[in-house]
């Protein structure tokens, strides 16, 4: 066995978990921010990793 | 000349399979743009950035702190300092000048924080992959980072559930360095960090190699394109916890009793597609663009996979655990902490450093005894 096998499996529980979650979540263009979060006037309300939750 | 020959005939199925991928990359990219909005194929380009920037060059964080530790090669540490610095530069003013818009990854300093980047510190140097290089590794096909990958997103999941009893143990208010004068000391404190990881490497290894001096640039280049398109720095641990949070929502698991998860922008988030989740993006990119990378080169995925004994692979599990649940408490990985917190002027990113360090030294330690590599 290679990495091959390794590297298929990680790409495609990748691709499974992307099509789970669209199916629970579909994504809606019409709601998109601006492209840019610099610029746009709008907060950044992203969730990260050095945040407490809001 | 048999090689020769051999090359010919295969030099098709590489072009083939290299047009293949770089097919898929624009076509994931466009879809998303075209489904979702552009802000969102734009951070699933930069999360690609990362992963074919990391992997292709080979460049990462628990390794060069392994080499400064066991033998004093300070070159992959002065290239991480180097690329915070490029990123501070442009991040802290920005910061000070567009207050909401963009925000920092700051973070109170506590003892769950202290603690848990000494935690992640030594995990990362048990499976030898931090936030980034877990899922760099996963994506090039390295069976320890696969392995390590679930575990690691469980644990980032569990730590977030108890994030709020964690600090609540107690913590500073957030300390950050903001404007120009901020600016001017963390490139001072940068500057004498490096200036002691210089001094404290063998004579030999006092350089810094082109290709680490060139990772060090994409990084910054792509760090300062996360801030400026997703309002917020380069992070990997939130999206690894919302994927596992999103999958107990869905199999009916009670989050009622997590304030982190029951707060109402997690709520939100776990409404909605990972695919409009920042992190996440960014995550997905970084497996993608290893896979990438791995499949670009020549014989990349034809490295036999390793054999370990089966305390190796139970170390794996705990410490991909350990890696999530530490990450979290600390406010961040090295990327979400070290490298975007110091970035952008935190103060909890510079007593991570210290802290993770520490634990590395330990996890080098505990390494030869879980089975990962030949005992000395």
């Amino acid at each position: 066995m290679t990495r091959a096998l390794t590297a298929s499996v990680a790409l495609a529980a990748l691709l499974l978990l992307v099509a789970l979650d669209l199916t629970g979540a579909p994504l809606n263009p019409y709601r998109a921010p601006p492209v840019f979060a610099f610029g746009s006037g709008v907060a950044a309300a992203g969730g990260f990793c050095a945040a407490l939750p809001n | 000349m048999i090689s020769a020959t051999l090359d010919r005939t295969r030099a098709p199925g590489l072009t083939a399979r290299r047009s293949a991928l770089v097919a898929a990359a624009l076509v994931a990219i466009g879809v998303l743009s075209l489904f979702g909005g552009a802000r969102y194929g734009l951070m699933l380009a930069i999360g690609l950035g990362f992963g074919i920037a990391l992997e292709g060059l080979r460049f990462g964080f628990a390794g060069p702190w392994r080499a400064m530790i066991l033998r004093r090669e300070p070159a992959g540490i002065l290239a991480q300092l180097l690329s915070i610095a490029l990123v501070s530069i442009v991040a802290i003013p920005l910061l000070s000048s567009h207050p909401g818009e963009l925000t920092g990854a700051q973070a109170p300093i506590g003892w769950a924080m202290v603690g848990g980047a000494f935690v992640f510190g030594a995990a990362m140097q048990v499976v030898l992959g931090c936030g980034s290089g877990t899922l760099v590794n996963a994506g090039s096909g390295n069976p320890i980072g696969l392995l390590a990958l679930p575990f690691f997103a469980i644990g980032s999941f569990a730590g977030a559930y108890g994030l709020i009893w964690w600090t609540g143990l107690g913590a500073l208010p957030i300390l950050r360095l903001s404007g120009w004068g901020g600016l001017g000391v963390t490139l001072v404190l940068l500057g004498i960090t490096a200036a002691v990881f210089y001094r404290l490497g063998a004579p030999e290894a006092r350089r810094l190699p082109r290709r680490y001096v060139i990772a060090a640039l994409v990084l910054a280049l792509l760090a300062i394109a996360n801030l400026m398109v997703a309002g917020q720095p380069w992070g990997v641990v939130y999206g690894l916890g919302l994927w596992v949070a999103k999958g107990a929502q869905g199999l009916g698991m009670d989050l009622s009793g997590s304030a982190f998860w029951t707060a109402p922008g997690s709520v939100t988030r776990l409404h909605e597609s990972l695919l409009t989740d920042y992190t996440s993006l960014t995550d997905l990119g970084l497996i993608a663009g290893a896979f990438g990378v791995a499949s670009w080169r020549r014989g990349g995925l034809a490295q036999p996979l390793p054999r370990y004994p089966a305390r190796a692979w139970v170390a794996t599990i705990v410490a991909g655990f350990l890696l999530g649940y530490s990450s979290r408490l600390a406010f961040g990985c090295n990327v979400g902490a070290f490298f975007s917190g110091i970035s952008t002027g935190s103060l909890h990113g510079w007593v991570w450093f210290a802290a993770a360090f520490a634990g590395a030294a330990l996890g080098i330690r505990l390494r030869p005894h879980l089975g990962l590599e030949a005992a000395k």
